[in-house]
């Protein structure tokens, strides 16, 4: 293998990883700039999200298979349960605690993530849960380069499911008022928005993005298990980090940027695989302080 | 914080409570402890129990005590940062691995002597503070959050991936101290050892509450602005939040490997972390009785739920969220604030 096969074969793995942590930071993204919370509970949304879409597929399986079909829609039955769950939780937990100070709303969105994650510890033993599917490993070659059919359907999903958000976000009449109540939420309430259903929006369609992503990883990665979403939480934090939180455009380029570092990262002599994630969070720390808002978020002048 | 937000339950909790009469009984019951004279015979009674106990219980008891009072210096030291200062630090346990691995590591491959290894340890914990405060505690208390939660697991994995750390099976074999020929072995001896640093910690927070330093934090915690404005130096008063934090970590993690013997990358994780602040905010957070308060029932509350296995973290969790949505103040909230 040359070094040309071996830089595209990362660069294909970095785009699926990249798809994951791209779809994952959007929803950390889409919450923050509608009430600047830092939702802790989104990487546990994403296990939430696998556990469900593996729920959709044993219900499904029986009449349409467990291929393609079927984990389709085992994810729709995913995005949509979980979507809910997101809508319950800004509804129970951070709904009251919107006006009080930045800590306690913080420690709450923690507690959430506590309580999924236990949740699932108890509810599965804390044993890894067999994902299993019909899609098998087949794939196309191309000189070297060994493209699999789950990978192209993965970042093909992943282009999908972005391209619908965008479109959602810059056309429709909710993603208008979901980009006005970023900007200034008493001025939309004077205008007539409905700034509570704006949120219950943007939490169903956060968190249903995240059990996309969850559903997707359980098929591909063929296990799931309830500390799955904490490290991936932190990577797609890092990601809308880089894109500039608040930009949902720039949450998918930070989430392929990152899937993209972490895959050429892990090569570079000295920072062995076992380095990858002290590498992605150092790059987290550097971009924080280095340029906090990110590579296409605006400069906030508030502090605190 | 959001100036223009409506007055929450919180904020007129806080403030009712700092100057009103104490109205229900458990108000009054902690009104009671806190006039000096009965304060300081609480102090005594609680003293005397302390050193008594390992003399009537099993060797159970001590050991799971001496865990309680492990945690006691650990919460002491995250509710300077939390607490005191409003600082969101979720990456506690890294400074309480930074001052486990440098006495074991020290002590047990380089022979150094403990009590010689201590200083080093304290100014390894120290800088750390100093190297993850100082660039990042500029930024918005939410990103602060999520840096230490990185700089937490940067930590973990360091321990795990470095050969001097023992990898993933960390360090074992690391030597027991012994002070003028009394060679502390025993649990009781360790027991002992904990109630001091307990009783240190417990009166070096008291102290710095009270301090100059310590009404700058409270400042800060409560207007950055309005606390630059009167000439309190916002990055230096937070940064000596932080390494106060880191110091009182260490000591906690140094007495924790020799206690122990052996430490390994997984005693520093993010549950652990979780499990100091749950602690803190349960207690109440800048209270530094509600505080102890909070580091024996995070202690004691697993063991005596036992029964439940894995049930009994998701017990914890639920508890934790139930405190923030209806006492965000915790059991024994902070008066003045």
């Amino acid at each position: 293998m040359t070094w040309y096969d071996s830089f595209l074969q990362q660069l294909v793995d970095g785009l699926v990883l990249g798809s994951f942590y791209a779809l994952v930071a959007l929803g950390y993204t889409m919450v923050f700039g509608v009430i600047k919370l830092l939702n802790f509970a989104h990487g546990d949304l994403y296990m939430t999200g696998a556990f469900a879409g593996f729920g959709g597929l044993s219900l499904v399986s029986g009449f349409l298979g467990a291929g393609w079909l079927g984990i389709f829609v085992a994810m729709l039955l995913a995005m949509l349960a979980v979507g809910c769950l997101g809508v319950v939780i800004e509804r129970v937990a951070y709904h009251p605690m919107l006006g009080a100070p930045r800590l306690s709303i913080l420690i709450t969105a923690l507690a959430v993530s506590l309580v999924l994650q236990n949740a699932a510890l108890a509810l599965t033993g804390g044993q890894y849960t067999a994902f299993s599917t019909d899609l098998g490993f087949g794939g196309i070659s191309l000189g070297n380069l060994f493209l699999s059919y789950n990978q192209i359907v993965l970042v093909a999903a992943a282009a999908v499911l972005m391209i619908a958000l965008e479109l959602f976000v810059s056309r429709t009449l909710y993603g208008r008022a979901m980009r006005a109540v970023s900007i200034d939420k008493d001025m939309c309430r004077m205008m007539g928005i409905n700034v509570s259903a704006v949120i219950a929006v943007t939490f169903f369609i956060g968190s249903g993005l995240a059990a996309a992503a969850g559903t997707m990883a359980g098929a591909y990665y063929g296990s799931i298990w309830y500390f799955m979403g904490f490290l991936i939480g932190l990577k797609a934090f890092t990601a809308a980090v880089i894109g500039g939180i608040g930009s949902i455009t720039g949450a998918m380029l930070g989430g392929l940027i990152l899937g993209l570092l972490e895959s050429f990262g892990t090569h570079i002599p000295f920072i062995g695989s076992e380095w990858k994630d002290v590498f992605t969070f150092s790059i987290l720390i550097l971009v924080l302080v280095f340029k906090p808002t990110g590579l296409l978020g605006k400069s906030e002048v508030e502090r605190m | 914080m959001d100036k223009h937000s409506p007055p929450t339950p919180t904020d007129v909790d806080e403030h009712d409570s700092g100057r009103a009469k104490p109205r229900n009984p458990l108000q009054k019951l902690y009104a009671a402890f806190e006039s000096p004279g009965r304060r300081r015979a609480l102090h005594l009674t609680i003293l005397a129990i302390l050193i008594v106990t390992p003399w009537i219980s099993s060797q159970y008891t001590t050991v799971i005590l001496t865990n309680a009072l492990l945690y006691v210096v650990l919460c002491l030291g995250l509710n300077i940062v939390v607490g005191y200062a409003g600082l969101l630090d979720l990456g506690y346990a890294a400074f309480f691995a930074v001052g486990a691995y440098t006495v074991g590591i020290l002590t047990q491959q380089f022979g150094v002597n403990f009590w010689a290894a201590i200083p080093f340890a304290l100014m390894a914990a120290a800088l750390a503070g100093v190297i993850i405060g100082g660039p990042t505690l500029r930024l918005r208390s939410d990103y602060l959050a999520i840096v230490t939660l990185g700089f937490g697991e940067i930590v973990r994995f360091t321990a795990r991936n470095l050969e001097i750390t023992g990898g993933a099976s960390g360090l074992s074999h690391i030597p027991e101290p012994s002070l003028f020929g009394w060679h502390i072995d025993s649990s009781i001896d360790f027991y002992y050892v904990f109630v001091v640093l307990a009783v240190l910690a417990y009166v070096a927070s008291q102290r710095l509450f009270d301090s100059r330093l310590g009404r700058a934090w409270l400042y800060v915690r409560h207007d950055e602005d309005a606390a630059e404005a009167m000439g309190i130096n916002r990055v230096a008063t937070k940064l000596a939040a932080y390494v106060t934090g880191a110091i009182f970590g260490a000591i906690g993690g140094i007495f924790f490997s020799v206690n122990l013997g052996a430490i390994s990358p997984e005693s520093f994780s993010f549950q652990q972390s979780v499990l100091i602040l749950l602690a803190v905010v349960l207690g109440g957070m800048g209270k530094i009785p509600g505080v102890i308060l909070g580091a024996f029932i995070v202690v004691l509350g697993p063991e005596l739920l036992r029964d439940f296995g894995t049930l009994r973290l998701l017990i914890f969790a639920v508890l934790l969220l139930l405190i923030m949505l209806f006492r965000p103040s915790g059991i024994w909230p902070e008066k003045r604030s």
